[in-house]
């Protein structure tokens, strides 16, 4: 396969965290190691087992295919593959090779040398989604109660799950989390687009550099975070939309069975009201 | 260093603080669950097996009293002036009126001269006097009561309900409304107008929903539904005030009986009947009997209330599902009310 002059040089042996040189190589364009393997092994079982699953229901609809979780009286048990045990192996499968995906980061990042960023921030996801599969049916009592693998049926668990509580809106962790989502796409927006004015000064004239950057927004808002902080900025928004949205779901049931308006009576019932 | 250490604690510190903040108003896993739908929906009830246990306790049914005699003399003859029990037997009707002191008027109103016990409706001078306003109320009452019995078995079932499903022993139960008197319609001057909403509403389970959908939804027989039955839309729809007033009205069924959204809805379409649990049909139901207690019995009897008992627009006390639900979803635990006292049935021929 083809390669850039460049690029030779950045294929440097070592950095694994497990099996040494064994898997210590690149397919194309693509590092491999240990956790490459695992996370092929585990995305190829769980997707063949979808596509199982899915031929036993008889149906192909992209739309409604559904693996649904077991029912509740299974509680933190095994469940009959066609009852939701193909949900609890899938689940497996999916942790599995989304670890197997952040783990292979980590060995990259070793490799050439850099910081954790990645893997740290798609570590972030993988919590959300351990959060909503794994921490809270088993703070409830249930595998049950995790998602159905469905574009639909998720969809219907999602709305479902927002009506237990009488109105979501009102959880307080929701309301953090809609807000570092809109705040992040809002910085990614300003980021994107005084980066493109800057590189597109117009026909002729020179491309500006950061300090014009800085010195635009010094005077639109007295204020720039600068060119590292932007992005420090950036990962914070984007990774605290993600905590906030764990955090949502994990404290709706384990931690509160009532409507989410009737959370905020403890505010109404501070003894510094006259 | 010492300086450095600090520094370094305050953000754990920080952490903690803030964590200890977001759970001090919350409750403590594992919850109760209960499917009631195909698996993988979230089509379940959820709750506190400690807040389930306190009021399954606060909601005890009285003791029966005794059944009385069904043959001998009718109440009619017995008594003066008896236009709604008088097919009851004398010994029947005793006893209604003693379980209804119970239920009603054990201790009368704090802080009034308006009598306790029997006096709390009768001149006991002359217990046929229909003086008192309490007792044209009373009689009033029971003939609600029995045709709640027998004509709104869709809702209440075979189980029924007595003077107490609502009184739980006050004279006028708790859990009522007044037009307009859900929160406050005006604020600081230059906030302008609230239109009854924005206020942390207790009888809308605290949301800031229109504190009263139900002069519109309970009383007048306004439309409920506001969702399209298309997936798209195909005219104009329903405002979003509409729609405000109309889940105002679910969040009291939802906090009145204790249950959330998913007990009589699959939330996927909430008007599809055939997604439904079967409970929506019993509450379906519930709304056309409240409406119908609501303008033909409790809001007429305004008309002889005392000024100090009416709501601030001058209507009479009216009924909403916490009325007779007080947080459960069957009242007083499914009680069977109406077999403990036949006598408040169908008037017998």
């Amino acid at each position: 396969m083809a390669m850039l002059s460049f690029e030779r040089k950045y294929r440097v042996r070592g950095g694994t965290l497990i099996g040494g040189d064994l898997f210590d190589f690149w397919i194309g364009p693509f590092y491999v190691g240990f956790f490459g393997v695992t996370g092929f092994f585990f995305t190829f079982i769980g997707v063949a087992l979808i596509f199982y699953s899915a031929a036993l229901d008889g149906n192909w609809n992209p739309w409604t295919i559904s693996i649904a979780p077991p029912d509740l009286k299974y509680g933190l048990g095994l469940a009959p593959l066609q009852e939701g045990g193909f949900w609890q192996i899938i689940t497996i499968c999916a942790i599995g090779s989304f670890s197997s995906w952040a783990l292979r980061e980590v060995e990259i990042c070793r490799k050439l040398g850099m910081g954790y960023h990645v893997p740290f921030a798609f570590s972030v996801a993988i919590f959300a989604y351990v959060t909503l599969v794994v921490i809270r049916p088993f703070l409830m009592g249930a595998w049950g109660h995790g998602f159905p693998y469905g574009i639909f049926s998720h969809l219907d668990w999602v709305s479902n799950v927002g009506y237990q509580y009488l109105h979501f809106h009102y959880n307080p962790a929701h309301m953090l989390a809609v807000t570092f989502f809109f705040t992040t796409t809002l910085a990614l927006a300003l980021h994107g687009a005084l980066v493109l004015s800057a590189a597109n000064p117009g026909k002729g004239q020179a491309v500006k550099t950061p300090e014009h950057e800085n010195a635009y927004f010094r005077d639109i808002i007295g204020y720039s975070v600068g060119t590292i902080g932007i992005h420090r900025l950036g990962l914070f928004l984007a990774l605290s939309a993600g905590f906030w949205s764990a955090v949502c779901i994990v404290i709706s049931g384990p931690f509160w069975t009532r409507g989410w308006p009737e959370w905020w009576t403890w505010w109404l019932n501070l003894p510094v009201w006259g | 260093m010492s300086t450095s250490r600090l520094t370094s604690l305050r953000l754990p510190a920080l952490v903690a603080f803030g964590v200890g903040l977001l759970l001090a108003g919350c409750e403590a896993p594992p919850p109760e669950t209960k499917q009631i739908g195909y698996r993988g929906l979230a089509m379940e009830r959820v709750s506190n097996p400690r807040t389930v246990a306190a009021l399954a306790e606060a909601n005890q049914a009285p003791e029966v009293v005794p059944p009385g005699d069904r043959d001998g003399p009718r109440a009619a003859q017995a008594y003066q002036n008896v236009k709604v029990l008088g097919d009851l037997s004398e010994t029947e009707f005793t006893r209604v009126m003693v379980a209804m002191t119970g239920w009603v008027a054990p201790g009368g109103v704090a802080g009034s001269d308006e009598g306790q016990g029997c006096s709390y409706c009768h001149n006991l001078n002359n217990m046929a006097d229909e003086s008192k306003y309490q007792y044209k109320t009373a009689r009033r009452m029971l003939q609600m009561t029995r045709a709640i019995n027998s004509t709104w078995t869709s809702h209440v079932g075979a189980t029924g309900v007595t003077c107490y499903t609502c009184h739980r022993g006050n004279p006028i139960p708790q859990q009522t409304w007044f037009t307009g008197a859900g929160g406050p319609t005006q604020t600081a001057n230059f906030a302008g107008w609230r239109d009854g909403q924005n206020f942390p509403g207790p009888k809308v389970g605290f949301a800031s929903l229109p504190t009263d959908p139900f002069s519109a939804l309970l009383e007048k027989a306004e439309q409920i539904r506001v969702t399209g039955l298309t997936a798209l839309p195909t005219q104009q729809g329903e405002p979003l005030k509409t729609a405000e007033r109309t889940h105002a009205l679910m969040m009291q069924m939802s906090t009145g009986l204790g249950v959330n959204c998913t007990f009589c809805h699959n939330s996927r379409s909430f008007g599809e009947w055939a997604d439904s649990p079967p409970q929506r049909a019993s509450a379906y139901h519930g709304i056309r009997m409240v409406r119908d207690l609501n303008s033909n019995y409790l809001a007429p009897l305004g008309a002889i209330y005392p000024a100090a008992k009416l709501g601030p627009e001058g209507d009479a006390a009216k009924a909403i599902c916490s009325t007779c639900h007080q947080g459960v979803s069957k009242p007083l635990n499914g009680a069977p009310m109406l077999s403990d006292y036949p006598e408040l049935g169908a008037p017998r021929n």
